[in-house]
């Protein structure tokens, strides 16, 4: 719709834009600032020049950059596993036919609504009896595949790979996974992709489950670890400049993410609105 | 194509003359049949892999908890005692405990999922306009998405700090006194509200906008020529316009909201995570997972808890639904 904004408009957008951005300033600034200055009841409001400082002491409270490589590996891994096997279950529900098929993509979709990852217990002693306890599979495990990616890539494939396609790879001989992989995949590409980085952002940023099934290993991803270093005896609370740094720290691979993709994920969010 | 296996298997079954009744089968090749068999079992083996982990996270700790919830646990037991009926239910429901876990995610639940689903629709409606630079807008109010809900904690939890936060200087430099927001259930319940708030309501808003946009241009200006304002084009064009999406965000933020547990959990100041001194701010979360830490019948009564609060935030889901869909009906 060509309505052109007025002042009004940009200063409401920017004050919006202001309460987003802010919090994360005030985070750098405490976690730049010495111990004693973040606890002070006049808080600081500019940074100061302690920020390496603070980091050298969350570098020897937790393990940072054993949690930075297993949230990286973890969900890279996860995301990867999620967009094929979600593209795959997609397909097959997009443009097969089998008996059973329509059945069963309600029971995907319903499954969505039910939180089963309250069952946290069960789940836990399942994955100890695995042997799978504290290991970096037991993270990834649950993100093999999901509801919902068979259901974005499902909805994605109806409309963006012609029938006609199927057919003539089909006609011409080729197998089933080969008309999968050369005819669909090309066609879900923008979707795979989109999928990826969500998944990816979401296993990163999860923490109930890695928090559960890290307990007491010496495997921990980035937010597990915000929650050691928050619960170091007479650290984490009592010592808020070591405490924001680390969130601080811990929040910048997925800003510089952001700053790459940012673009896709708001095309993302917008075209999975309009068809989910 | 006709290697030696498939010509050898089709004279086998030409020299059957039992077979002859189905004329076209015996003539199948080998490499045809397993053709036949790939297009018959393929989409099988594709939906597959969702339904074995399905299984293994979804439908075995669901149905493993119910079976659960009717034992009893022995101190330091490695498996289940006898069974006790519905006692670790009834124990739940009378836990003074569980009400107020209760009662704070509902608190909590209500005055973040409104006030975001409100805002939402204003900053949707603001980027609706033919922005300078729409591309870095969208981009900006996504900002707070990306930093992980432990992060967001922490940093609100030194905003919202009793002694040296932010918020509290804030108030003492309007001459009010500081709040105890770790302490008073309402302030606590405020503070975790709004980090749930800073973090989806952009997102949301970009939802609401992709609906938006999808709203034909004409229908404002038929509006502003029978010369409607802003405001009156908003709530009698765009709101109406936007509903089958506000509805599906309502849903997903009831269902997200309910379990609730990262955020409060962080906020914590006390080391024995049960949410606040006096359970200010302890979610039913949080209750279920310190129940599975507790002495008597943890699991067993952690199992209820689940099962209660699985059928509850399927109840709430489904109520809100109806709600909505009734308010809309009766609106239009």
């Amino acid at each position: 719709m060509a309505r052109r904004p007025g002042f009004m408009t940009y200063a409401l957008l920017a004050a919006f834009v202001l309460g987003s951005v802010f919090p994360l300033y005030w985070s750098f600034v405490i976690g730049s600032v010495t111990k004693e200055s973040a606890a002070a009841s006049t808080p600081p409001l500019v940074p100061g020049g302690h920020f390496l400082e603070n980091a050298h002491r969350v570098f020897h409270q937790i393990d940072f950059w054993s949690a930075l490589g297993n949230s990286v590996l973890v969900s890279g891994i996860a995301a990867a596993s999620v967009v094929f096997f979600s593209t795959l279950a997609g397909y097959a529900f997009a443009k097969l036919r089998f008996r059973g098929r329509d059945p069963m993509m309600v029971f995907i979709v319903a499954t969505m609504t039910v939180p089963t990852q309250l069952a946290l217990i069960p789940m836990l002693k399942e994955f100890s009896n695995m042997g799978l306890s504290g290991t970096r599979a037991a993270v990834i495990l649950p993100w093999v595949v999901t509801a919902f990616g068979v259901f974005f890539m499902r909805q994605y494939l109806v409309d963006a790979l012609p029938d006609e396609l199927i057919e003539a790879a089909r006609v011409d001989g080729a197998s089933m996974f080969r008309i999968f992989w050369s005819v669909a995949t090309p066609a879900a590409r923008p979707a795979m992709a989109i999928l990826g980085l969500f998944t990816f952002m979401q296993v990163w940023t999860d923490f109930m489950w890695p928090l559960v099934v890290l307990q007491g290993s010496d495997v921990q991803t980035l937010q597990t670890a915000l929650d050691q270093l928050k619960i170091a005896p007479g650290q984490g609370i009592a010592d808020m400049a070591l405490l924001q740094n680390g969130t601080i720290m811990a929040t910048v691979p997925l800003f510089l993410l952001f700053i790459v993709t940012g673009r896709q994920l708001v095309t993302g969010i917008m075209q999975g609105a309009v068809k989910g | 194509m006709i290697d030696n296996t498939s010509a050898s298997a089709g004279t086998a079954a030409e020299a059957a003359p039992a077979e002859a009744a189905a004329p076209v089968r015996p003539r199948l090749t080998l490499r045809q049949r397993l053709s036949h068999l790939d297009t018959k079992v393929s989409p099988y083996v594709y939906v597959l892999p969702f339904f074995v982990v399905f299984l293994i996270i979804g439908f075995y700790p669901m149905a493993y908890s119910g079976y659960l919830s009717f034992f009893s646990w022995p101190r330091f037991g490695v498996t289940h005692g006898p069974g006790v009926g519905w006692a670790n239910y009834s124990h739940v429901l009378h836990d003074p405990v569980f009400r107020k876990a209760l009662v704070n995610t509902f608190g909590i639940f209500l005055i973040s999922s409104i006030p975001q689903i409100i805002i939402a629709t204003i900053v949707a409606a603001l980027l609706d306009n033919e922005l300078r630079g729409r591309t870095w807008w969208r981009m900006s109010v996504l900002l707070p998405f990306v930093v992980a809900p432990a992060a967001t904690a922490l940093i609100f939890g030194s905003l919202f700090a009793d002694r040296s936060g932010l918020v509290n200087d804030a108030l003492h430099g309007l001459g009010l006194s500081g709040v105890n927001w770790h302490s008073n259930r309402p302030a606590s319940w405020l503070a975790i509200a709004t980090m749930v708030n800073w973090r989806w309501t952009g997102y949301n808003a970009l939802i609401l906008l992709a609906a938006m946009r999808a709203i034909p241009g004409e229908l404002y200006e038929a509006a502003s020529i029978d010369g409607a304002g802003r405001v009156r084009q908003f709530l009698s064009i765009t709101v109406p316009g936007i509903r089958p999406t506000l509805l599906f965000v309502i849903i997903t933020s009831t269902i997200g909201g309910l379990h609730i547990f990262t955020e409060p959990r962080l906020f914590d100041t006390n080391l024995q995570h049960q949410g606040g001194a006096n359970y200010e701010y302890q979610t039913l979360t949080m209750y279920v997972f310190n129940t599975a830490n507790s002495a008597t019948n943890p699991y067993p009564r952690a199992a209820a808890a689940t099962w209660i609060e699985v059928l509850l935030i399927i109840a709430v889901s489904l109520g809100s639904f109806l709600l909505t869909r009734a308010a809309q009906r009766r609106s239009s």
